[in-house]
């Protein structure tokens, strides 16, 4: 199945785009992390939530042909 | 009154909705970047009391985004500062200015005196305390954060809904995330953020519905892109921070922003297996427990006897509460030793657990 992936915040930065489309087969979201971790060595050390079609879900979540984003915390004021 | 006649005149507001916000208390925590802008909205529309605290003075490099202040308030206090600007703004309500910083010790007394907090603080510690106070007070928290040019804005701890820590439950990796005075901010970008937070404020005194509860709305000034993500509410984030209840007022503040310390139940802690039981309490503490995995290091020794520890083991640890051995956790991560479980409840349940088993 093919995912949109939204990055956010520093996220961004990591991967160096705001967006990106991957082709991806197995299932879950913890999944797909790896592959990300994999690509983007330096997503590994930082926090982040992970969204699928607008919700915010855990990493065991089974992932569906979907949009997902990115979501690491901000702290400024 | 001809001052709130532009809300007076909407049916949604009325003479009655203007009330309820003259009857209103908010405290703002941070009088920065978003403290300023939702301080404006908040004075102009006429909210009863509003409470201030900030320790910070105002800084020239403040000035290109926290447009309460100008170049006579420089070196002033922040929160004082926003106090003599608001008052002239609107002098019939009532504003307290505190200049100090908010800790575990002042926390909760200060959520007393108000309805609705407003959380414009930079710095996850900072955060993580007014989430914590307000789920203990059981006051909605109005939360906004931003990252150079994106913004979040949610409405916390509302009518039993989601908290900060049902989002992201334990703050990040020290230096993991900068703040706006190591990497920038578009000046306008609290501006839209702040001003949301008094929306949402509004909103919650009006009882309008679709407040921002169990929603994270995110905001790109650069695109003009926004997203509002649905948040879930984990009502063992809720519980853990209720289980702090008698020991808060004596945290430090730091410890809102350290490393996480995982929590176990005895439960729990016996399904993992390979567990070795610690009791950091002083030797002779009742009541004893008497465990075949147990052993005792009090606190105060642990760093001297860590070689009594058998690292390949789940270490659980205990103490009469779970404070001293949450410390012990910290000492344990500290030397680098994995699976470091904070027992729920210390000596008691496990007691209570072999009763049980007993039967």
């Amino acid at each position: 199945m093919n995912l949109k992936i939204r990055y956010f915040g520093l996220l961004a930065e990591i991967t160096n785009r705001s967006e990106e489309t991957v082709a991806f087969s197995k299932s879950s979201v913890s999944d797909l992390l790896e592959l990300l971790f994999e690509k983007y060595p330096e997503l590994k050390e930082k926090d982040f939530q992970v969204a699928q079609d607008l919700e915010i879900v855990s990493k065991d979540t089974l992932l569906l042909e979907s949009e997902i984003a990115l979501l690491p915390p901000f702290s400024g004021g | 009154m001809s001052r709130y006649s532009r809300h007076i005149v909407l049916d949604e507001i009325g003479q009655a909705g203007q009330e309820k916000i003259s009857q209103a208390k908010v405290l703002v925590i941070g009088a920065g970047g978003l403290g300023c802008p939702a301080l404006q909205y908040l004075t102009a529309a006429g909210i009863g009391i509003i409470g201030i605290i900030d320790f910070d003075i105002v800084e020239e490099s403040n000035l290109q985004r926290q447009i309460l202040f100008g170049t006579s308030s420089l070196g002033i206090n922040k929160a004082i500062a926003a106090k003599n600007r608001l008052e002239d703004l609107n002098p019939t309500i009532n504003i307290k200015a505190f200049a100090e910083k908010l800790t575990p010790r002042n926390a909760l007394d200060l959520f007393e005196g108000y309805d609705i907090i407003v959380d414009g603080t930079d710095n996850f510690a900072a955060r993580y305390l007014i989430n914590d106070a307000s789920i203990l007070s059981n006051k909605p928290v109005v939360y906004g954060a931003i990252y150079k040019f994106e913004g979040q804005v949610s409405v916390f701890n509302y009518q039993n809904g989601p908290s900060y820590r049902c989002l992201f439950a334990t703050p990040p990796k020290e230096g993991s995330v900068a703040n706006c005075s190591e990497v920038g901010v578009l000046g306008v970008l609290p501006g839209i953020i702040g001003t949301m937070q008094a929306n949402e404020v509004i909103k919650i005194i009006l009882g309008f519905d679709n407040v921002l509860s169990g929603k994270l709305f995110c905001f790109n000034a650069r695109t003009s892109e926004t997203i509002t993500l649905k948040i879930t509410k984990s009502a063992s984030e809720i519980e853990n921070v209720k289980a702090l209840e008698d020991s808060f007022s004596n945290l430090d503040l730091d410890s809102f922003c350290e490393s996480p310390v995982a929590e176990i139940s005895v439960e729990e802690a016996i399904q993992l297996g390979n567990s070795l039981f610690i009791d950091v309490r002083e030797l002779g503490e009742k009541p004893s427990v008497e465990l075949v995995n147990c052993i005792q290091i009090p606190l105060g020794k642990l760093e001297q006897e860590l070689d009594q520890i058998d690292s390949e083991k789940n270490k659980i640890l205990f103490c009469q509460t779970g404070i001293r051995s949450r410390k012990a956790v910290k000492i344990l991560q500290e030397h680098s030793q994995h699976n470091c479980y904070n027992l729920k409840g210390g000596a008691e349940t496990i007691l209570a657990h072999q009763k049980l088993e007993i039967k």
